[in-house]
C-alpha cells in the first residue's frame, strides 16, 4: 500500500515537474512590466573610490534609478550582519550593501541600476565611470599570513579570528610519542556553483503597505527578519517565499545578501515591482568561494601507528569580510579527527582575510580540508611504518562499544562533539570488499601491463549533521482529505516534498498521493532556521514527525468519541479510522477533520456525511473544550540537544597515463551511514551528487585568482565543474546504525558524498605515482611538472616496491 | 550578460546579405550558428552595430564531396558534416576532428564554416583546413574569390578577411593515394576546447616507405600551423619507422603558450605524445590503402 513508505525507495514527486520545465524558478516570476536591476561592481580586487559619474548613464532610455552608498539611508547604511558571532572572532568584518568607499574584492557591488530591463540596466551600468584609486592586493593564504600588506588597514596581520580548541596537553604528547611526522599541505578554493545564481524578486503593495519578496534562498524566514529590520518594516508587513530553488549547496543560506535587501529597498523607492537574476560571471565573483586552506601539521603516533598526538596549525583564507563568522574553520577544526580516537588533539585555525571574494560554507562546509589532513596524516604514518593504509586506519578507530562517544571539543552549534552512535568498523570491512581493497596489487600489476599506473585510496569521515536549534512542521488534515504539510526550511532540488510526504504517510496512515508539502514559504510557516548542514531530514523530518503524531492523536481522541471505543483500540491506515480487528467499525480520517470542526456549513458533500457522526450536544460544554482547538492540524517543533553524526568511508581507484598524466577515475566506492533511511533513492542520489563534487574539487574546480585579484576563470568555459562524461560510476553500500536522539533515528546525508573525494583520490593519486601529493586539486600539467622535480619527495612505499621490483 | 542593442538583418539572399553589409559597414557581422558570437555579445566582448543572419539565404547548406574533395556549405552544421558518410571517405579527417568539435547542442548549431571563419586556434576546423591544404570562398559585392589557408589566418581570432564578405563555403582536398590520417586531442572534459591536439597525415610510397609526414596542432599557436615531420621518418618502412623520433622533432618545432590549463612545457609534451600516437594510427591506415 501506499502510507508505509518510510524507508521505501518512493519516485521523487517533484521531478516531473522539475524536469519537464515546469518548475518557477526566480526568473520565472514578474512580467513585462517589471522592473530589473544591475550592478556596477568594482574590477579591482583593492581599492579606493574617489569618484562616481553616473552622468554618462543619465540618457539611456529605460533607466529609472540609480543608487549609490549615497543613497541608503538607516539601518540599510550600516555595515551588513555578522550572522553568527564568536568570541574568537576578534576583527570581524562585513562589506555595505553598496562600497562605502573601499573595496575589497573584484565583484564587490557598487552602484545598482533599475531599468525598464535589464539589457538597458546594463548598458546604464556601463556608462557609470567610477574613479579609483588602487591599494595593494593580498591574493591567497599565503600572502594573507605574510601580512606585507593588510585587507583592512586596522586589521594589519589581516587575522579575523583565532579558533583554539584543544583537549590536553599536546606538546609533551607529541615530545613522548615513539615516532613524530610533520608536514605542510594546502587545498584550494572551489565554489557551490548552483545551476541558478542568487535572485531577488520583491514588489510592495503601496494600499496595503506590505511588501512580499521572492528570493532564491536557503532560508527564507531569516531573510523575511533581515529585510524587516534593514527597512524598517513591521515583521507582519513582510512576506519571504523561496519559489523552486536550482541548487544552493550552501552559499544561498547566507543572508542577507546585499542584493536581497537594495531589490526590496528600490521596490518600495519606486512604487514597483523589481527583479534582479544574478548572471554566471556575477555569481563567480560577487558570491562565495570555499576551502582554501594551508595546513601544518605535526603527529606522534606508536609503532602500531596508532595516533598518540596530534597539533594542527591551519590558516584558513576568508576572504574579504566574515559574514558567516568562523563556522567553517569550526568545522574543519572540530571535524577534522573523524572516526578516530585522538588521545591528545589541538587545533588552532586563523582565519585571515584575502582581498578575494568572501568564503561561507559550500557543502561539507570545512569537512573535506579536515578530513584531507586527518586521512593523509593516516597515510603518512602507514607509509613511514611500511603498513596497510586500511590496518593503520583500523587501529586508530573508535570501537562500536565506545558509543557516545566524547571528543572534548565543542562544535559549530556550541555543544559538545559527542558521537550519538555508528560503527566504524563495519564501514571498513564493506568499504574493503566494495572496493577491492586486498586486490590492489593485482589491478596495479594489471594496469601496469597495460602501460598505465594505478592507485587506490582511501578517506573516512565522520559528519555532524542536524545541529538544532530547532524546526517545526505543521501538519492539517482537511475535510477533502488532503493533507497539507509545512515546514519553514527551504528546498533546492533534496526531495523534500518526496521525503516528508513518506514520513508523514507513514506517522499518519494516509496515501501520500493526498498529501502536499510546503517549504519555505514565511506565509505557511513562520519560525525557521534553514537547509544547511544535513539537517532537513534530522531537523523538519522529526518536526513534521511530531506534528503528524499530534495530528493520529487528535484524530483517535475524536474518532473514539464518535464509535464510542478507546482511542487505544483504534488504528489509521490508508486515510481510514478503524477499530483494530472489526472491520466495518471505522470513520474516514476527513470526516473527522470535518468533526473537529463545531461550525460545520453544509458548503461541500464532506459536511453532509460528517453530520450522521456528529453525537447529540452537550448542553453543559462549550463547543470547544477548554485547550482544545478546531480543526484537525497540529503544529510541533524539534529540537535536539546536540548534533547527529553521520559517518562513512570512500575509495577511489585511479588510472595515470605515464605520458600525458591524464588522471581517470576508475572506481569509486562508498559505504554511507547516516541511520535510519527515509528514502534510499534520494540519498543515494544526495550521495553521487556530493561525489561530483567531490571529484570536481580534487581534479578540475580551482579558482584562478591572479596576483592582482583577478579571478582569470569566472566563466563556465574555464572554471572546470566536470561534465557527466568525467565522473566515474559510483558503488554504494549503506549501513545503518540509528541515532538515539531523534524520534525517527535519522542522521543528515546532504553532505556526505563530497567530504572524502579529495583525500580519497590524494592517497590514490599517490599510491599510483610513488610521489607525495601535498596540495589539491591536482591537474595533469601539475602532475607532470610534479614528476619530473627532483625535488619531489618520493613516498617509502615506492621505494619499497621498487625495491621488490614492482612497478615504480 | 546581456548584450547592447544590435540590428538585426536576415537576408534572402546572398546578394541582399552581402547589401546589407555593405551599407552597414564596419559595424555589421555575419551570424551563422552563433555558438561562438553570441556568448561574445552576451559577455559584452563584441558589441556589433548589426547582426546580418545569414541562415535563410539558399544554397549554403550542402556538403558536396567529388574525387577531388569536399565542399562545405557556410550553413553546413558540424552535426551534419559529422554523419556525412560520403566526406568521410574521401577526407576522413573531417569526421575524426568534428566529433572533438564541442558537444551535441553546440554541433546542431554551429557551423564548420563559422568556425573556420571565427579563427580560434582552438578550434578543430582551422588546422583541419590548414593539414589539409584547404582554401575558403569568399564572396563580396566585388565577386568571388578563393583564398588558401595559408592567407587566411592572419591571428587569433583574425582572417584576413575584410569588410562586406560572407564565407560562402571551405573547401577540404581528398586524402592522396597511399595516405591516412589520424586525429586525437586531450581535453581536460570531454568535448572542451583541447589542451592540445593533433591532426596527422602520413603518405608512403609504393614501397609502403614513408614518403611525407605533416601534422597540424589545436592549442598551440595563435593560428594553425603545418609542420613538416618526413624528415624523422623518409624513407623509412611503414611497420618500423621511428614515430617516436618524429614526435620528438615536433616537441622542437612548436611554440605554444601557457594558460591557466596547461603550462607551455606540458602543451609540447603533448604534442610529443599526440604526434606519434596519430603518426602510428595513421600510417597502419596509410598502409592499409596501399597495396603490398
Ligand atoms: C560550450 C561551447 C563549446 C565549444 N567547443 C568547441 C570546440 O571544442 N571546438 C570548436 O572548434 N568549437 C567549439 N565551440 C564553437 C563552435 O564550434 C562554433 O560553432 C564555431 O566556433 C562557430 O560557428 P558558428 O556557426 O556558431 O558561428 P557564429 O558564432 O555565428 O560566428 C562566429 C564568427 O564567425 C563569423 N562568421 C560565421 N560564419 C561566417 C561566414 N559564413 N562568413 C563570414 N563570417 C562568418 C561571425 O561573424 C563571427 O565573427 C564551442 C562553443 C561553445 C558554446
Amino acid at each position: 500500500m501506499t502510507t508505509k513508505v518510510f524507508g521505501e525507495p518512493v519516485r521523487r514527486r517533484e521531478d516531473a515537474r522539475l524536469i519537464t520545465g515546469k518548475g518557477r524558478y526566480l526568473d520565472d516570476i514578474g512580467s513585462t512590466a517589471t522592473l530589473a536591476a544591475a550592478f556596477v561592481r568594482s574590477p579591482h580586487a583593492h581599492a579606493r573610490i574617489l569618484d562616481i559619474d553616473v552622468t554618462g548613464a543619465l540618457d539611456v532610455e529605460g533607466l529609472v534609478a540609480i543608487y549609490t552608498y549615497e543613497d541608503l539611508t538607516g539601518p540599510l547604511a550600516e555595515p551588513l550582519p555578522v550572522l553568527i558571532p564568536h568570541p574568537q572572532l576578534t576583527a570581524p568584518r562585513t562589506g555595505f550593501p553598496l562600497a562605502n568607499g573601499e573595496v575589497n574584492h573584484v565583484g564587490e557591488p557598487v552602484v545598482m541600476v533599475v531599468a525598464t530591463d535589464r539589457y538597458l540596466a546594463e548598458d546604464a551600468a556601463e556608462r557609470i565611470l567610477v574613479t579609483y584609486e588602487e591599494l595593494p592586493p593580498v591574493v591567497g593564504v599565503d600572502a594573507a599570513r605574510e601580512a606585507r600588506h593588510a585587507v583592512h588597514a586596522e586589521i594589519p596581520d589581516n587575522v579575523a579570528a583565532r579558533h583554539h580548541q584543544e583537549t590536553g596537553d599536546v606538546e609533551p604528547a607529541l615530545a613522548a610519542a615513539k615516532n613524530t611526522l610533520s608536514f605542510t599541505q594546502y587545498i584550494e578554493r572551489s565554489a557551490c556553483m548552483p545551476m541558478e545564481g542568487k535572485g531577488v524578486h520583491a514588489r510592495w503593495d503601496a494600499a496595503d503597505s506590505s511588501l512580499r519578496v521572492y528570493t532564491s534562498t536557503q532560508a527564507s524566514t531569516s531573510v523575511r527578519a533581515a529585510i524587516a529590520a534593514k527597512l524598517e518594516l513591521s515583521l507582519d508587513k513582510v512576506e519571504v517565499i523561496a519559489p523552486d530553488v536550482g541548487g544552493g549547496f550552501g552559499v544561498k543560506i547566507v543572508h542577507p545578501w546585499p542584493e536581497e535587501l537594495l531589490v526590496p529597498m528600490a521596490a518600495i523607492a519606486l512604487q514597483a515591482e523589481v527583479k534582479w537574476a544574478e548572471d554566471r560571471r556575477e555569481h563567480f565573483v560577487s558570491s562565495a568561494h570555499e576551502r582554501q586552506q594551508r595546513q601544518e601539521i605535526t603527529v606522534g603516533y606508536d609503532d602500531e601507528g596508532r595516533i598518540t598526538a596530534l597539533d594542527v596549525h591551519i590558516w584558513h583564507d576568508n576572504g574579504a569580510y566574515t559574514p558567516y563568522g568562523i563556522i567553517v574553520p569550526i568545522v574543519t577544526a572540530t571535524q577534522l579527527v573523524g572516526p578516530y580516537v585522538i588521545p591528545v588533539y589541538r587545533v588552532i585555525v586563523e582565519s585571515v582575510f584575502t582581498n578575494t571574494v568572501i568564503v561561507t560554507p559550500y557543502r561539507g562546509a570545512g569537512r573535506p580540508q579536515g578530513c584531507f589532513a586527518m586521512e593523509r596524516t593516516m597515510d603518512r604514518i602507514a607509509d613511514a611504518l611500511g603498513l596497510d593504509r586500511a590496518v593503520v586506519r583500523e587501529r586508530n578507530l573508535i570501537q562500536p562499544d565506545q558509543f557516545p562517544y566524547d571528543h572534548h571539543l565543542t562544535f559549530q552549534d556550541g555543544r559538545p562533539v559527542i558521537y550519538d552512535s555508528g560503527d566504524y568498523p563495519g564501514l571498513m570491512a564493506k568499504l574493503k570488499k566494495l572496493v577491492g581493497w586486498e586486490e590492489a596489487e593485482q589491478l596495479r600489476a594489471d594496469a601496469g601491463a597495460r602501460g598505465r599506473m594505478l592507485g587506490v585510496g582511501m578517506a573516512l569521515y565522520v559528519e555532524g549533521t542536524g545541529p538544532g536549534p530547532y524546526e517545526g512542521g505543521h501538519v492539517q488534515v482537511l475535510g477533502s482529505g488532503k493533507v497539507l504539510v509545512s515546514t519553514g526550511l527551504t528546498s533546492q532540488g533534496q526531495g523534500h516534498e518526496t521525503a516528508f510526504a513518506q514520513i508523514v504517510a507513514t506517522e499518519l496512515g494516509v496515501p501520500i498521493e493526498d498529501i502536499e508539502v510546503t517549504t519555505g514559504d514565511t506565509r505557511r510557516f513562520g519560525y525557521a532556521v534553514g537547509t544547511f548542514a544535513s539537517r532537513a531530514a534530522v531537523m523538519s523530518g522529526n518536526a513534521i514527525a511530531l506534528a503528524a503524531r499530534g495530528v493520529r492523536a487528535k484524530a483517535l481522541r475524536i474518532a473514539a468519541d464518535v464509535l464510542e471505543v478507546d482511542p487505544g483500540d483504534l488504528e489509521i491506515d490508508e486515510g481510514v479510522v478503524q477499530v483494530k480487528g472489526t472491520p466495518g467499525a471505522s470513520i474516514p480520517l476527513r470526516t473527522v477533520a470535518v468533526l473537529s470542526n463545531p461550525l460545520r456549513y453544509a458548503f461541500d458533500e464532506a459536511a453532509r456525511q460528517a453530520t450522521q457522526f456528529a453525537g447529540p450536544a452537550d448542553d453543559t460544554r462549550p463547543p470547544v473544550a477548554e485547550g482544545d482547538a478546531p480543526g484537525l492540524e497540529h503544529v510541533d517543533y524539534y529540537s535536539p540537544v546536540r548534533s547527529t553524526f553521520a559517518s562513512g568511508a570512500h575509495a577511489a581507484i585511479v588510472e595515470i597515463d605515464p605520458a600525458t598524466w591524464e588522471i581517470d577515475v576508475v572506481k569509486y566506492a562508498v559505504v554511507h551511514d547516516c541511520g535510519n533511511i527515509v528514502n534510499p533513492m534520494i540519498v543515494e542520489g544526495q550521495v553521487q551528487g556530493g561525489v561530483a563534487q567531490g571529484v570536481g574539487g580534487a581534479l578540475y574546480e580551482r579558482m584562478a585568482y591572479d596576483s592582482a585579484g583577478q579571478l582569470q576563470n569566472a566563466s563556465f568555459m574555464d572554471f572546470l565543474m566536470p561534465y557527466s562524461s568525467e565522473i566515474p560510476d559510483v558503488v554504494i553500500d549503506h549501513q545503518e546504525t540509528p541515532s538515539p536522539l531523534n524520534p525517527l533515528g535519522l542522521k543528515g546525508a546532504g553532505e556526505a558524498g563530497v567530504i572524502p573525494g579529495t583525500a580519497a583520490i590524494a592517497s590514490a593519486i599517490e599510491d599510483a605515482v610513488g610521489r607525495r601529493i601535498t596540495a589539491m586539486p591536482i591537474s595533469p600539467t601539475q602532475l607532470y611538472d610534479l614528476m619530473r622535480d627532483q625535488d619531489t619527495e618520493r613516498t617509502a612505499a615506492a621505494a619499497r616496491r621498487a625495491g621488490t621490483g614492482a612497478m615504480a | 550578460m546581456k548584450p547592447s542593442a544590435f540590428r538585426y538583418a536576415d537576408p534572402r539572399s546572398l546578394e541582399e546579405a552581402l547589401e546589407v553589409l555593405s551599407a552597414e559597414g564596419e559595424g555589421a557581422k555575419v551570424l551563422a550558428g552563433g555558438q561562438s558570437l553570441l556568448p561574445l555579445l552576451s559577455m559584452r566582448l563584441a558589441a556589433p552595430a548589426t547582426l546580418v543572419d545569414i541562415n535563410r539565404v539558399p544554397g549554403l547548406d550542402a556538403v558536396e564531396t567529388g574525387e577531388g574533395g569536399v565542399r562545405v556549405g557556410a550553413l553546413v552544421r558540424h552535426a551534419r558534416l559529422l554523419e556525412d558518410a560520403a566526406a568521410a571517405r574521401v577526407q576522413p579527417l573531417l569526421a575524426r576532428a568534428t566529433a572533438n568539435v564541442a558537444h551535441p547542442a553546440i554541433r546542431n548549431r554551429g557551423t564548420t564554416v563559422g568556425s573556420i571563419a571565427h579563427a580560434d586556434p582552438s578550434g578543430e576546423m582551422t588546422s583541419v583546413l590548414a593539414l589539409t591544404g584547404g582554401s575558403v570562398t569568399v564572396a563580396t559585392p566585388a565577386g568571388v574569390e578563393t583564398v588558401g589557408w595559408q592567407d587566411l589566418f592572419v591571428g587569433p581570432l583574425e582572417t584576413s578577411v575584410h569588410g562586406p564578405a560572407v564565407v560562402t563555403s571551405a573547401f577540404f582536398p581528398a586524402l592522396p593515394a597511399r595516405s591516412g590520417t589520424a586525429f586525437a586531442e586531450i581535453a581536460r572534459r570531454k568535448g572542451d576546447y583541447a589542451v592540445c591536439g593533433a591532426g596527422v597525415v602520413v603518405t608512403l610510397d609504393e614501397d609502403r616507405r614513408v614518403s611525407a609526414a605533416r601534422a597540424a596542432y589545436i592549442s598551440v599557436g595563435l593560428v594553425p600551423e603545418v609542420h613538416d615531420l618526413t624528415e624523422a621518418v623518409a624513407g623509412q618502412p611503414v611497420d618500423t619507422a621511428d614515430w617516436a623520433g618524429a614526435g620528438a622533432l615536433a616537441r622542437t618545432l612548436v611554440d605554444p603558450d601557457a594558460d591557466i590549463h596547461a603550462s607551455a612545457d606540458y602543451r609540447r609534451l603533448l604534442v610529443g605524445v599526440l604526434t606519434e600516437r596519430t603518426l602510428i594510427e595513421a600510417a597502419a591506415e596509410a598502409a592499409g590503402r596501399t597495396a603490398a
